[in-house]
């Protein structure tokens, strides 16, 4: 039931490729919140984070940006219900390996999902499609404050909202984009660019936060400090990184293009072969693969309305999306024949891939300057 | 040739440099080997600056790790050990592990930024509360009856005002 409302709804992360600027595939904005007087639930006794859940659930269901959406108690879940919440970025792995009294509302839409008894009580999250900041902190805004009017939260005046890790006291907010940095990676350069991010207090993970790898070449870019500074200064503190990261990959971009045009076309002609032609695929091959699409997506060698196909594919060609699709349960040499057989069927009418575009013009790539403020 | 560097804690030559830049200031630590297995220091990929932060300091008494939160339990050890707190009033338990803490984490160590109205609303009712209660105490022992009084009106006024705002929610 939970599953097929997922997958039949149109959802932000899988309908909504952003052109106006190629490089962000999604912004989130993701608020940690407490209840006034309740022990935090990694401290709580099971009877308390039950008490949080009982009164939570029903207060974030009823909000009018909830309306015709999933609410669920983790337990209550399979464990392919769960991964699938995961890999679609809907719920934390944390959340998923928690059965004690957690839960998760998710609006119909899929961009607003609200955690329950994960590290804080609540974790509200936004995800809004290309570099959306602003639309994305008015959402998760207007959700905190709908939820302020019924719950207490934790807050002192001197250091802000009460969380359980004090990495996130203050505003509670971690804002982040998702990246994609082909170029960066290709050229060996994403080693000096982490380097560099971190020191100005910015982290940068895998595809799946921390610990995970950098499969597709997908970054998750995000601020570290919620204290000191209001959210705004975070958020321009933020952009004003990513601008750099992205003027960065552009410039590796032209690079490529310019040294070595046939080397990058040996790469993307040979993924498009691969996706349209190949009987296995593991998930992290298939996301390489389609990273190098959406990289040709962008230097127009694909028709634009491919860069949705592929945004898909970084979804659906996760182990329990293909576990789904298969609809049985089936082993990793067959999902990987599973994965191949369904990338062959999304790539069946993509149409070859042009080599010679950047031969004739002289394309400037490089977004404009304020890339949110086209997207918004 | 540059001179080795020496362990900013023992003075034994330094294997291990860590930088940091927090706030434009650049923070530079040398260590020998076994004082950054003390430190905790010795899996970059599992380091966390929190973790450093909190560690504890064996210059201190085993007092301070017996200190628990009146609120919900947790102890100092406790939040040593996980990163994490039990409940909001650990912030006020374990300040002076904290507070610290914070400043080196963060931008600064005061909120900027979105205040819950609610929130405030209660704790102006709660601060001022607790000035007239403590003040009635003090006009009480030095018998300004005409001061108890009124103060002891306001209190009424106010327990008022805050069961309804109560109420409202």
């Amino acid at each position: 039931m939970l599953i097929k409302s997922i997958f039949g709804g149109k959802s932000e992360m899988t309908e909504a490729g952003s052109k106006k600027c190629p490089v962000v595939l999604m912004t989130r904005i993701r608020l940690a919140r407490n209840l006034a007087d309740t022990p935090f639930p990694g401290w709580a006794k099971e009877t308390r984070r039950r008490e949080v859940l009982e009164t939570c659930l029903p207060s974030v269901a009823s909000l009018g940006q909830m309306k015709r959406g999933i609410s669920a108690e983790i337990g209550t879940l399979s464990d392919l219900e769960r991964q699938i919440l995961v890999e679609r970025h809907l719920i934390s792995r944390e959340l998923s390996n928690n059965s004690d009294a957690a839960g998760v509302v998710i609006s119909k839409d899929q961009s607003i999902s609200v955690m329950i008894n994960e590290e804080d009580h609540l974790r509200i999250q936004v995800i809004k499609s290309g570099y959306r900041f602003k639309s994305a902190w008015n959402a998760v805004d207007a959700i905190d404050s709908a939820l302020e009017e019924q719950l207490d939260f934790a807050f002192s005046q001197k250091i802000g909202y009460l969380t359980a890790c004090p990495t996130n006291v203050g505003t509670g907010m971690r804002a982040s984009t998702m990246m994609h940095l082909p170029a960066l990676v290709i050229s060996n350069q994403m080693e000096k660019v982490v380097r560099a991010v971190n020191q100005l207090g910015i982290a940068v993970r895998g595809l799946f936060g921390e610990g995970s790898d950098a499969s597709g070449s997908i970054f998750q870019i995000s601020n570290q400090t919620t204290l000191g500074e209001s959210e705004e200064e975070i958020v321009k503190r933020l952009s004003s990184v990513l601008r750099t990261i992205i003027d960065q990959e552009m410039n590796a971009r032209e690079k490529i293009l310019e040294k070595d045009p046939r080397k990058l076309y040996d790469k993307i002609g040979r993924a498009y072969g691969i996706l349209q032609n190949s009987h296995l695929l593991t998930s992290s091959e298939c996301m390489n693969l389609a990273s190098l699409v959406r990289f040709g997506v962008d230097l127009e060698m694909f028709p634009e309305k491919t860069r949705n196909i592929v945004d898909r594919m970084f979804i659906e060609c996760q182990p329990g999306h293909v576990q789904y699709h298969a609809g049985e349960n089936i082993e990793s040499n067959a999902r990987d024949a599973f994965r191949a057989e369904y990338m062959r069927k999304q790539f069946e009418n993509v149409a070859r891939p042009l080599f010679n575009i950047h031969e004739s013009s002289d394309k400037d790539d490089t977004p404009q300057s304020d890339p949110e403020q086209e997207a918004e | 040739m540059a001179k080795p560097l020496k362990c900013d804690v023992c003075s034994e030559p330094a294997t291990v440099h860590l930088t940091q830049i927090i706030n434009n200031q650049i923070h530079k630590i040398d260590l020998c080997e076994a004082c950054a297995e003390q430190k905790g220091i010795t899996d970059p990929s599992g380091y966390s600056l929190a973790d450093l932060l909190v560690k504890p300091d064996s210059s201190k008494s085993a007092d301070a790790a017996s200190i628990s939160c009146p609120e919900c339990g947790c102890t100092q050890r406790e939040f040593k050990k996980t990163g994490r707190l039990g409940c909001a009033t650990c912030y006020e338990t374990f300040e002076a592990l904290v507070g610290p803490a914070l400043l080196n984490m963060h931008k600064g160590d005061s909120h900027k930024g979105k205040v819950p109205h609610r929130a405030l609303e209660r704790a102006h009712y709660i601060d001022r509360l607790d000035s007239l209660e403590n003040g009635l105490k003090e006009a009480i022992s030095s018998e300004r009856y005409e001061d108890a009084a009124k103060m002891r009106d306001e209190i009424i006024e106010l327990k008022k005002a805050m069961e309804a705002a109560a109420v409202e929610d």
